[in-house]
Formats: C-alpha cells, sequence, structure tokens
C-alpha cells in the first residue's frame, strides 16, 4: 500500500497523473506534460512535492566521529548551515545510498536519503552508531517542497527573509510566508533552487503560496517526470541506476564524495587501490537515430564495453543522452560507440558530463 | 477527447483511414498520444516492408517510455509520413493529421471498430 504525501489530494485536483514511485503516490506529470515542466525549470520556476525523500537527525558528542566513519565525505570542515554530499559503502566499498547531510549545529545534523532506501539506510546507520549520539528517523515529521529555477531567488524573497546566499547551505529557523521551514539552497535540476522542509501540517498552504507568488514569474507545478529528465540533463547519477550495491563510488565517477585520508571509514580498506577503475560512469550523446534508456548494452569497435544506467531525451538540449557504466579504455570523449536500442545499433559518442550546465543554452 | 466518427480504430489504440484505392491510412488516437504524453522520436517501417495484422510496426518514444504500433494489417508499407519522423510533437498537437504511414493489405474481420465502439472501450 503506498502512501500518499500531504500534497496528494492537491495533486489530484489539480490534474496530477498520480504514479506510484518509492512507496508513495505522486504526480508524475500535470496537465502541461514534461517537456513544459522541463523547461519551465530551465527558463522559469518549477515546483515539486519531495516529501517522499527521508530525513534522519543523528545528534550527540560523537556524532560527528559516527559521520565521519559511517559516511565516505570529509564533515570534519564543515560550518554550521553547510550542506554536503556524501555516499554511504558498505564494507566491501560499494554504495548503500547516496545523501547529503546538513550541519545544524556543533553536533547535530541533519540527513537527507533516498526514498526507496530509506529503511535500509536506517538500520545500516543504526547497526553502526557507537559512543554518545542518538538516531531519529524523522522522515514521516516533514514534508519537502523543492522550487528550483532562475526566477525562484525572485519568488522566494517576495515571501521570506530567510534566504541561503550560497548553493550548498541552508538557513534552519527559516520562514517563508508566516511559515517555519528549513530554507536550504539545494536541489536535484541543475538550477539555482531551493528545498523547503516543513511540517506536513503546513505543506500544501506553502505549496499553495509558492505557486501564488511565483505565478507572474511562470512557477509551474512539476512532477517527477519532469525531476527524472532534469536531473539527466544535469547528469545527477540516481541510486538504483548510477549508483547500487554492485557499483563503487569511483566506478561511479563520483570520488569528490569519498575523502581517501581520512583515518579510516566503512570501506575504505576495500576501496583502498581501486582509485583508478577498470569501469567508470561516462555520458553518451546519442548521435543516430533513437532513444538510449537504461539497461540497453553499449559497443565500442564491435565488442560489448557496458551498459547504459539511465537515459532518455533531454528536452531543454533538445537530443538524447545517457550515462553509462562502460570500460575505462573507451571512456575518453569523443570516442565514438553504439547502444542497442532493442535490437538497432544506434550510433552514439562519449561525451562530457555534464550535458547541461546552469545558464546554457 | 476527440474520436472522429469517420475514422476506424483498433483495439490497441491506432486510428484506421481507408483511402482512395485501397489504401489505409494509419495513426495513434487521441487517448493514445494523451497516455503517451510529450512524443519525442519515432521509427517507421520502409516503404515495402511486410506488415502483419495484430504485429508491431512502429516503435515510438515519449520523454517517458518507448511503446510499440500495431499494424490493423497484413500487407505491405506503400509510405511512410517522413515529416513527422522531423516533429514526432506533431502527433501530439493532431492526432488524427499526424498519419504515420500508408499501406495496402488485408484488415482481419473483427480488427477494427467503430469510434462509438472505441469509446466504449475506453470507459
Amino acid at each position: 500500500m503506498e502512501k500518499k504525501t500531504p500534497l496528494y489530494q492537491w495533486h489530484e485536483s489539480h490534474g496530477g497523473r498520480i504514479v506510484p514511485f518509492a512507496g508513495y503516490l505522486l504526480p508524475v506529470q500535470y496537465e502541461s506534460g514534461v517537456i513544459a515542466e522541463h523547461n519551465a525549470v530551465r527558463e522559469k520556476a518549477g515546483l515539486f512535492d519531495v516529501s517522499h525523500m527521508g530525513e534522519f537527525v543523528i545528534q550527540g558528542k560523537a556524532a560527528l566521529a559516527n559521520l565521519q566513519r559511517i559516511l565516505t565525505n570529509d564533515f570534519t570542515n564543515m560550518t554550521i548551515g553547510r550542506v554536503r554530499y556524501t555516499l554511504m559503502c558498505n564494507d566491501g566499498g560499494t554504495i548503500i545510498d547516496d545523501l547529503v547531510v546538513c550541519k545544524m549545529e556543533e553536533g547535530r545534523y541533519f540527513l537527507v536519503v533516498n526514498a526507496s532506501n530509506r529503511e535500509k539506510d536506517a538500520d545500516w546507520i543504526k547497526a553502526h552508531l557507537s559512543g554518545d549520539v542518538t538516531f531519529d528517523d524523522v522522515s514521516d515529521t516533514y514534508a519537502q517542497i523543492a522550487l528550483q529555477g532562475p526566477a525562484s531567488p525572485g519568488i522566494l524573497a517576495s515571501l521570506s527573509n530567510t534566504i541561503p546566499a550560497k548553493y550548498y547551505t541552508l538557513i534552519e529557523q527559516g520562514t517563508v510566508a508566516g511559515i517555519d521551514c528549513i530554507v536550504s539552497r539545494t536541489g536535484y535540476t541543475g538550477e539555482t533552487g531551493f528545498e523547503f522542509y516543513c511540517k506536513s501540517a503546513d505543506a500544501e498552504r506553502l505549496w499553495e503560496k509558492l505557486l501564488e507568488a511565483g505565478k507572474g514569474a511562470g512557477l509551474i507545478p512539476c512532477g517527477l517526470g519532469a525531476r527524472d529528465t532534469l536531473r539527466l540533463e544535469a547528469a545527477m547519477p540516481l541510486y538504483g541506476h548510477e549508483m547500487s550495491d554492485t557499483v563503487n563510488p569511483f566506478e561511479a565517477n563520483l570520488s569528490s564524495a569519498v575523502k581517501m585520508d581520512k583515518p579510516d571509514f566503512i570501506g575504505k580498506a576495500s576501496l583502498t587501490g581501486k582509485e583508478k577503475p577498470s569501469r567508470i560512469r561516462v555520458g553518451l550523446r546519442i548521435t543516430g537515430r533513437g532513444i538510449a534508456r537504461e539497461h540497453f548494452p553499449v559497443f565500442a569497435g564491435g565488442k560489448p564495453v557496458g551498459q547504459t544506467s539511465s537515459g532518455t531525451f533531454c528536452p531543454w538540449l533538445k537530443q538524447a543522452f545517457a550515462m553509462a557504466l562502460v570500460d575505462s579504455a573507451i571512456a575518453q570523449v569523443g570516442t565514438p560507440c553504439e547502444v542497442d536500442v532493442r535490437g538497432k545499433k544506434v550510433e552514439a559518442e562519449i561525451c562530457a558530463l555534464p550535458f547541461y550546465t546552469k545558464g546554457q543554452k | 477527447m476527440n474520436f472522429p466518427a469517420t475514422l476506424k480504430y483498433t483495439k490497441s489504440h491506432e486510428w484506421v483511414k481507408v483511402l482512395e484505392g485501397g489504401l489505409v491510412e494509419i495513426g495513434l488516437t487521441d487517448y493514445a498520444q494523451k497516455e503517451l504524453g510529450d512524443i519525442v522520436f519515432i521509427n517507421l517501417p520502409q516503404p515495402g516492408d511486410s506488415i502483419s495484422a495484430g504485429v508491431s510496426f512502429a516503435d515510438i518514444e515519449s520523454v517517458k517510455a518507448v511503446s510499440d504500433i500495431f499494424s490493423p494489417l497484413t500487407g505491405t508499407v506503400k509510405e511512410i509520413n517522413s515529416a513527422i519522423q522531423d516533429s514526432p510533437e506533431s502527433i501530439n498537437k493532431a492526432p488524427y493529421e499526424a498519419w504515420l504511414i500508408r499501406a495496402e493489405g488485408e484488415i482481419p474481420q473483427g480488427e477494427l471498430i467503430s469510434a462509438e465502439e472505441y469509446q466504449a472501450l475506453l470507459s
């Protein structure tokens, strides 16, 4: 039985096409369609219900020491209000989840994890905590709304004085349209934007206030379809696609989130010496006619070299792109290859990541 | 949604228009284009290709997914609408103008239904 977010009724009564996703019923798109929603975020602004994401709080004197050991990034030099992307690996050095860590105060951290991994992550973290530290899964306390796109700073400014100035920072005691929430300058679209964590009971009011404030600036509600095309166009990895417990962080091309110079962390021993992996995540520009989706075989020089992890037609770039895990030997930008699109070889080439960068036309 | 009474329909959401000289034009219904969402790519057969009733003759990609398009007849592709290969979104805009192929052949008994029957099927 799928859960409903606090905004479910709103989505249903406003033309949201509802699908089950990660245990929740969420809109995949509204009447305007995926392409219009995607382009609204690139040009103006879009509003997403991302209440399915999981949130944990880890606090206590040993909170930092626990994060240092359980997660791959380094949190020792974080100031209050900083957000940091990290991976969580198992002893074998493969990926349990990717998440962000927000430092709320000394000894208190807020973690945002993937909805589909919430229970697995909670079990893993709890089983590996030690010392003076507590763990709380607060996912059901919070609704999460993402306001994304170049118009979002202006929209937020019309409703709030609490605007984090820098990317990957947050303000915990924020107020938007009089509603208490955490205001975080983060997102998953490749655009400037904010994510708000508010009480479930306030979610619909905050959602409507934001939509109303953004009306003149072109803000529209967006579904999971656009969230996926936006993240793919920005080459942001997604758990279960670019990452899994059979892929290590170096293979996923996420070495920047792994600090091998930390004294120790779970998975470090297994990852030592694997910094130059034999297969790696790359970008593919589909130059032939067709669209590569996930799990399509990739060939170079007639030989199988790997598989796509996700792919679609990118609405803003108006071309099909994919990400793939391929032999490092062919990972150089410009290398021609072919993708087997349901039995038909379609021409492609290795290209730089991300496909889209902010402001690119 | 719109289902012209002048057309015939398949249960797999294609529309069929019988032209002069035994040719039939095949496209996707308004319902199908709406379900698919934004259409971004279409892979059509070549003129001269054989097609079989109930078997996929083309695939169509929306932003979300790929779907098969099934032939209502057994016969031969005579002509393809190459204009829609360059602007597949025209299927979303005007599904009954955006024909995919023109073909010639035998339509099995019971394959086609009326607009009324098709609408009843959707409800």
